[in-house]
């Protein structure tokens, strides 16, 4: 591990995200109007106030989750990932350099889809704002490190891509949205205990429901960042120096 | 000062459930530019990428610069340069080769040096995803020729390159030996034969001949290096008969 190095890829990944306009209108734009539907069909009722918020900790997981695996897919398939690790240039590095950069990015989406949804769509949040900012930013980091630990499962981009599916959709079925975790199945209530969005949405409703939510949302971001770094340690594994 | 920069011996790789490499044993001596020559598929890149230490291998020792292939301590010392250009297309030239650099801990300015080695300087500030593909090439070369590599391992540099640049590049690495690197550089263009100190001649994974190439052409009595290929080739076949 070498601070300069990881920093230097990060900028590297951010130059190249910079060079790609629509990557990065899409990154900003599509939870915005995501959000700005579901404001919209759900007008005069008080189910966006219930639902606002755990989504736009969904949206920005999702969209970050594909992002980063088709980016760091496309470092395999075109040989730049074999030839980084023939330098110096350490795993760790690599996985650190990429979340860095997705974190930068992930800040970003945070900001522009919160104050969306709160001064455009009406969000009401009990809640401290800058903690709703904070565990969106958590949840695009979460997909970033899953989308990372993903691509390395992933031989060709048809893959990468159906992996969004296989690896969030059926967190997004047992994280509490369409029925709340207690009321869930006895054998799906312990799996959902496990998996990280559950643990998203958690601290999503605190923040929207109580005003002073602070202990429950950071038991929740403990276990969120427990994965993130889980899962850049297990997909810095998945990075051989050698191949067959 | 060692006298080999590279030794296999008894290499044997695997690729896809085919031996690629059966029980491979060469040297490359230090300073020189040696090409390793053959047809596609006789085994050229799994021989480079066993070097560099990319390959998984089935027996056998690798050495480069007297340390196992692959070993930390090399990835400063040995530049490497896949078949495929593998640089980012969405950077520029200039952002390409200075990101190596920094892998490398080479000086920042030195990214302007190795651009100009392979003459880019034009283009330094295009997007290498609007270049030529021979530009392309040359933008993968600059990026290792940066962090100033004791050991170069080229893959087919000069493929799609027109005449003119192509003997630019081969003037280039016999400038680099001539200050005293080591260069493997494969090529499947048997004509470049001429610019290189030594051949490495590989046939279905086996070293058909490793010579000079006034050595080569006096022992199989042909004029140039593609007939001197092609009568190792008919000799090793009346052997077999």
């Amino acid at each position: 591990m070498n601070v300069h190095r990881t920093l230097v890829t990060a900028g590297r990944v951010l130059a190249q995200l910079r060079a790609d306009h629509r990557t990065i209108g899409l990154m900003l734009v599509v939870p915005c109007v995501l959000i700005g539907l579901l404001a919209w069909i759900f007008q005069d009722t008080p189910v966006f106030d219930a639902l606002g918020a755990p989504l736009l900790g969904v949206f920005p997981f999702v969209v970050m989750f594909i992002v980063t695996s088709v980016a760091t897919l496309r470092e395999r398939t075109s040989g730049t990932l074999e030839r980084l690790l023939t330098t110096p240039m350490g795993k760790g590095d690599f996985m650190l350099g990429y979340a860095i950069a997705f974190g930068v990015m992930a800040v970003l989406q945070a900001l522009v889809a919160t104050a969306f949804a709160v001064w455009v769509c009406g969000l009401d949040v009990a809640g401290p704002l800058w903690q709703l900012v904070a565990v969106a930013v958590l949840d695009a980091l979460l997909g970033s490190a899953l989308g990372l630990l993903a691509s390395g499962f992933a031989r060709t981009e048809f893959q990468a891509v159906q992996f969004m599916p296989a690896f969030v959709l059926p967190q997004f079925l047992l994280c509490g949205l369409l029925v709340a975790r207690d009321r869930l199945p006895d054998v799906l209530h312990p799996v959902s205990d496990v998996l990280p969005l559950s643990y998203a949405v958690d601290a999503m409703k605190a923040v929207t429901t109580s005003t002073a939510p602070g202990s429950d949302v950071l038991g929740d971001a403990v276990v969120i960042l427990v994965w993130v770094v889980a899962s850049l340690v297990l997909g810095s594994l998945t990075l051989r120096r050698r191949t067959p | 000062m060692m006298n080999n920069v590279i030794e296999v011996e008894g290499l044997t790789v695997e690729r896809g459930g085919r031996t690629v490499l059966p029980d491979l044993s060469v040297v490359v001596p230090a300073g020189q530019v040696v090409g390793l020559l053959g047809p596609s598929g006789s085994g050229k890149s799994t021989l480079i990428r066993a070097v560099v230490g990319v390959q998984v291998v089935a027996g056998g020792t690798v050495r480069v610069l007297g340390e196992p292939a692959g070993s930390p301590d090399l990835r400063h010392r040995v530049g490497y340069v896949t078949q495929d250009p593998s640089v980012y297309d969405d950077l520029s030239v200039r952002a390409n080769v200075r990101y190596f650099a920094a892998m490398l801990d080479a000086p920042r300015s030195s990214a302007d040096d190795a651009i100009a080695a392979v003459d880019l300087t034009d283009h330094a500030d295009a997007l290498v995803g609007r270049l030529s593909g021979g530009q392309r090439s040359r933008v993968s070369l600059a990026a290792a020729l940066v962090g100033d590599p004791e050991l170069l391992v080229l893959d087919e540099p000069t493929v799609g390159l027109d005449p003119v640049l192509r003997r630019d590049l081969w003037g280039l690495f016999n400038r680099l030996a001539a200050q005293g690197r080591s260069l493997l550089v494969s090529s499947h263009v048997m004509d470049e034969a001429a610019r290189c100190d030594r051949l490495l001649l590989l046939r279905e994974g086996r070293v058909l001949a490793d010579a000079t190439l006034p050595d080569l052409l006096e022992r199989t009595g042909t004029t140039d290096a593609e007939g001197a290929f092609l009568a190792l080739i008919d000799r090793a076949e009346e052997a077999a008969r």
